[in-house]
């Protein structure tokens, strides 16, 4: 039987997004930057808020976000991410506005930023991507590298002695008062996928209320850097990063009583 | 069993294989053949598709769309 007789009694029930553009993507195979993009943009099309929404792409593997977004994006500059976002949203306030960031860019060298940021409850939603290392500049070791992970900086592995424990950002920023909702999701499996395009929705619905920042982190891989085909980063992720970055809701508006 | 489908587009597809592990049905294999961009891409192999859209879902490069036999044709069939 073709594939076109096929077709004719079945319905389409999953296909690209519009709003993402037909671009072909520059990430590496596997890459759960790409299947973030996707979910973001799924979220945006199902709102129906495309024209609503202003996003800002960070300094990191993702700094071509706005070539595959086809919604309003800015540019920051490195680690600012949040900063931008601050100023788009205090001048536009009816606009969804979101920062999208890496794990380089937000947990190191916008560390001070995204604390203040979060610590002022800016309306804005902040989706931080953790994938434990720098990809971008040829897998060095990040903050939220795992101890004894091997990167091009810790080639006999992360040691607490030299370079210090693996900075939980996210668990960080659940004790601030100005954030209001704070998660972390992850993108390896059709499950997880899902609940972070409910996590996604949920934060866009809260970002109406105007209570403060809502924060997500998503724990995903790096084939390249960790130098392991997707398919090992799947096991990688399961059994190294999880147990460290546990998945769940740190902070949920119904506990802080907003 | 809902009949389902998969259509791919192998220019987009990177051959990360994430789909084939997602695949219940066990019904994507990699192709022996490679694409413009020098990446063997995943095809249907198996008739067994039932349309779940876990392989689209975790497709980071959106190469896959998925159909499904409607209820009501499913039910005429049955």
């Amino acid at each position: 039987m073709s594939q076109e007789i096929l077709l004719e009694d079945m319905q389409c029930v999953y296909q690209k997004p519009a709003t993402l553009t037909d671009d072909y993507m520059h990430y590496c195979p596997g890459c759960g930057h790409a299947v973030a993009h996707k979910i973001l943009m799924e979220v945006v099309q199902e709102m129906g808020i495309q024209e609503d929404i202003v996003g800002v792409a960070p300094v990191g593997c993702s700094v071509f976000a706005y070539n595959y977004m086809n919604i309003d994006m800015q540019e920051a500059a490195h680690g600012r991410a949040s900063a931008a976002a601050t100023g788009i949203k205090r001048v536009l306030p009816e606009k969804y506005v979101f920062a999208y960031q890496g794990d380089g860019d937000l947990a190191a060298i916008g560390t001070a930023e995204t604390i203040h940021t979060i610590n002022r409850g800016e309306n804005i939603l902040i989706v931080f991507i953790n994938n434990g290392i720098y990809g971008m500049t040829g897998g060095q070791m990040a903050p939220t590298s795992l101890l004894g992970q091997k990167t091009s900086t810790s080639p006999y592995g992360r040691d607490v002695e030299h370079n210090g424990y693996p900075l939980k950002i996210t668990d960080l920023i659940a004790h601030l008062p100005g954030a209001y909702y704070v998660t972390r999701q992850a993108v390896h499996t059709p499950n997880t996928v899902r609940k972070f395009k409910k996590a996604i929705k949920n934060a866009f619905e809260f970002q109406k209320l105007k209570k403060g920042t809502c924060f997500i982190e998503v724990v995903s891989n790096c084939p390249s850097g960790w130098k392991m085909t997707p398919k090992e980063t799947l096991a990688y992720i399961e059994e190294k990063m999880l147990p460290e970055y546990p998945l769940g809701d740190l902070k949920v508006p119904t506990q802080n009583n907003n | 069993m809902i009949k389902g489908t998969v259509l791919i587009n192998s220019e987009n597809c990177k051959g990360c294989e994430l789909c084939i592990v997602a695949c219940p049905q066990e019904s994507l294999s990699l192709s022996q053949k490679i694409n413009l961009r020098g990446y063997r891409y995943v095809e249907l192999s198996q008739d067994n598709c039932t349309g779940c859209t876990n392989c689209a879902i975790v497709c980071p490069d959106s190469a896959i769309t998925v159909y499904r036999q409607s209820k009501q044709n499913y039910k005429k069939a049955v």
